[in-house]
């Protein structure tokens, strides 16, 4: 509405197919229909963010695997490091389609920040909402400023999709928990400084533990060469006889489970949030790239079969983009369906927006296997929204799970 | 010192612009945005309440119901509170300068006003009238195309405007109209803590036509239409033929 268009000036040159140039009257880079203005102005500032901050940077800092902490601390600013934590601690407690508009957009211009600091915020939003008075008033006054970065901890080695399946342990030793073992692919882990552990209290109890990043013990992997997600890291965590004080204990005892997925219920809107940002900008890329490059005497654009695959990946995108916000409102309204909605969402729009993307890159031809153009790289960002928080094959699970159950 | 902004609400810059069927005005169909020269109005207000030269910053917008979202805009900028001219005119055409500055007249009299900031023209009309004819009708100086305001010791304002020959200083009293240029500063965007207090920020709304004032408009438009299209040209090989080709035309 008003900011971003200046944004859109500064990112002209570089990819001329993200600014309106008078000739375009729809764009699907956003879609802001049945918003009400706060949402559309939330939109907005997330746009302009994405735009000047992220956009012109997502390139470099993917080549050089550089963690952006700076700028996402100036996120941070904006309200983006505790969209749904409560205003005592520092949060804007929004609601979680508009966490969906601001992660959407972010994405626009850098998948893997955008979906760091969905990570960060759905840890913030799990000691908000677990943790005691003296948890919130610890942690949450500086993660909502990005002074500290928050990082989850579920998988192990051994156990991904079968997450309880975990082996770490937390044997409670009187005054502190005495904490073992390793969790594997940690976004975050060894520039991060909170870390929500889930471990084992007991043979058939999990925990949610609070570990701060300086305890003694606590060592990190080498950070993980990836196919995307470059901007942040991806870490093993290992604990050796970490001391964990009693008081950092998030919830209640063998509530642990519970806690985490209850996190990932939003962290998969989160996630396909990332996807649909992601996909819009390739859709748009495609778009004009198609309209300009010619072949056989005439833009690619003329082609039937290219206008019904162009038609085909908006009409994706569009019911992604549906499916997400809807979710999102249904965790809002706490819906006891909300986990399948959210599971059959990010199925669905993790897979559609990949699809979409690899067919924008397709469109491109040999330059779109090129990393001068952009595509390339939102290709390798999406890739792993199709496995993180729950592979596609577990979504489906959760689904048909809920649709078969008595 | 209290300043008054003006915000008015335009069609979105990168939308092309069509004539209406009628051919009597614009087709106004398509995303608004708040006009890109009342947005430097707006943060040149913002900053001087941060330099604590403003003691409060009211935006004012013209038009239907939904210029309150433009108004909402400007609050979530760091604008202090609202007012809202209801009306239903046509705010592109119909509601021209001179009725315009009438009613900024009647506002800044009503609210005691030190300062008037205004973009220097806005991209719909672009006029580029109302802030003279205000001054003009307050009786107050003037300093249109602002780049730069300074605070001189004595309470007064340098403008630094940008004039055809180059650079002019000005120095004129309070109260008085500014008209911003392009380079006055860069306008930041809203942050969500900032939407979020703008939410609580009241806005008055006036009804115009309860107002009595006359904005009959004096300009009367007879036609809209597209710019007539450009014939397609021919490559020549060389001088000698665009010579010819020249001649051929008449043109030379
Ligand atoms: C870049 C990156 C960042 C990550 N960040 C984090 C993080 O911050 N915190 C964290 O805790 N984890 C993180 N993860 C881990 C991620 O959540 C797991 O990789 C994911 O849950 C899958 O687990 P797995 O890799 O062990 O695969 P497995 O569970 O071994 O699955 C292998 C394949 O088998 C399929 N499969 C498994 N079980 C079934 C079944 N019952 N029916 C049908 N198919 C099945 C899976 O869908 C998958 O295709 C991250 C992963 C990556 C790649």
């Amino acid at each position: 509405m008003f900011a971003s268009r200046r944004a859109l000036k500064l990112v002209a040159k570089k990819y001329p197919s993200v600014t309106t140039n008078g000739k375009r009257s729809i764009s699907l880079l956003v879609n802001s229909n049945g918003l009400n203005e706060e949402q559309r102005m939330i939109q907005e500032a997330a746009m302009s963010f994405s735009e000047t901050l992220l956009m012109p940077n997502a390139a470099e800092w993917d080549e050089k695997k550089h963690f952006p902490k700076d700028v996402i601390k100036e996120a941070a600013d904006y309200g983006f490091a505790g969209i749904y934590v409560k205003e005592d601690v520092g949060g804007v407690n929004l609601g979680r389609k508009e966490a969906s508009l601001i992660f959407e957009a972010l994405s626009t211009g850098c998948v893997g920040t955008s979906a760091y600091i969905s990570i960060h915020n759905m840890c913030a939003w799990m000691i908000d909402v677990y943790g005691n008075e003296d948890q919130r008033q610890k942690y949450l006054p500086s993660m909502t400023t990005f002074d500290l970065f928050g990082s989850y901890c579920l998988t192990e080695p051994n156990s991904g999709s079968d997450a309880i399946a975990m082996k770490s342990t937390a044997e409670d030793k009187g005054d502190y928990f005495l904490l073992n073992g390793e969790k594997a692919f940690i976004s975050g882990a060894g520039d991060s400084d909170v870390f929500l552990v889930m471990a084992k209290t007991g043979e058939k109890e999990i925990s949610c533990l609070i570990v701060d990043g300086d305890t003694e013990g606590l060592k990190f992997g080498k950070n993980e060469t990836k196919m995307g997600w470059n901007v942040q890291p991806t870490r093993a965590v290992i604990f050796e006889d970490c001391k964990i004080p009693k008081e950092n204990l998030l919830g209640s005892r063998g509530q642990g489970f519970k806690i985490a997925m209850s996190g990932l219920d939003g962290g998969r809107v989160n996630i396909a949030s990332c996807s649909l940002g992601g996909a819009a900008f390739c859709l748009d890329t495609a778009t004009e790239y198609i309209k300009t490059r010619k072949q056989f005497g005439k833009p690619l654009a003329n082609f039937q079969y290219l206008q019904f695959k162009l038609a085909q990946m908006a009409t994706d995108l569009e019911a992604s983009r549906l499916m997400v916000r809807n979710a999102a409102d249904m965790i809002d309204q706490n819906n006891e369906e909300k986990t399948m909605y959210c599971a059959m969402a990010k199925y669905f729009a993790t897979e559609k927006c990949m699809d979409l993307v690899d067919y924008a890159l397709q469109m491109h031809g040999g330059y779109g296997y090129l990393r001068e153009y952009p595509i390339e790289r939102y290709y390798r960002d999406l890739r792993v929204h199709r496995i993180l928080e729950g592979t596609s094959e577990v979504m489906q699970l959760i689904t048909s799970r809920n649709l078969l159950k008595d | 010192m209290k300043v008054l902004v003006g915000v008015k609400r335009v069609l979105d810059y990168s939308i092309k612009v069509r004539p209406n069927a009628a051919k009597t005005a614009v087709d106004l169909k398509g995303a608004k945005i708040m006009n890109p020269f009342c947005e430097i109005a707006v943060e040149e207000a913002i900053q001087m309440k941060e330099k604590k030269k403003a003691k409060e910053v009211i935006a004012v917008s013209i038009g239907d119901k939904t210029a309150a979202e433009t108004i909402r805009a400007a609050l979530a900028m760091g604008a202090d509170r609202g007012i809202h001219v209801l009306t239903n005119q046509r705010i592109d055409s119909d509601l021209q300068p001179l009725a315009v500055a009438k009613i900024f007249k009647h506002v800044f009299e009503e609210n005691k006003t030190d300062l008037v900031l205004l973009g220097k023209q806005s991209i719909d009309d672009d006029a580029n009238q109302t802030g003279q004819i205000l001054a003009a009708m307050l009786d107050v100086p003037q300093a249109t195309f602002a780049s730069e305001i300074e605070f001189a010791d004595d309470g007064d304002l340098i403008v630094t405007r940008e004039i055809d020959a180059g650079l002019q200083k000005v120095k004129i009293s309070v109260p008085s109209v500014i008209t911003c240029d392009l380079r006055l500063n860069q306008p930041r965007f809203a942050k969500i803590p900032d939407i979020i207090k703008a939410k609580r920020k009241k806005i008055q709304t006036l009804k115009l036509e309860k107002l009595d004032i006359d904005t009959e408009p004096r300009a009367k438009t007879i036609k809209v239409d597209n710019p007539e299209v450009r014939e397609g040209g021919v490559m020549v090989d060389n001088v000698d033929d665009l010579m010819s080709k020249l001649r051929e035309d008449k043109i030379i």
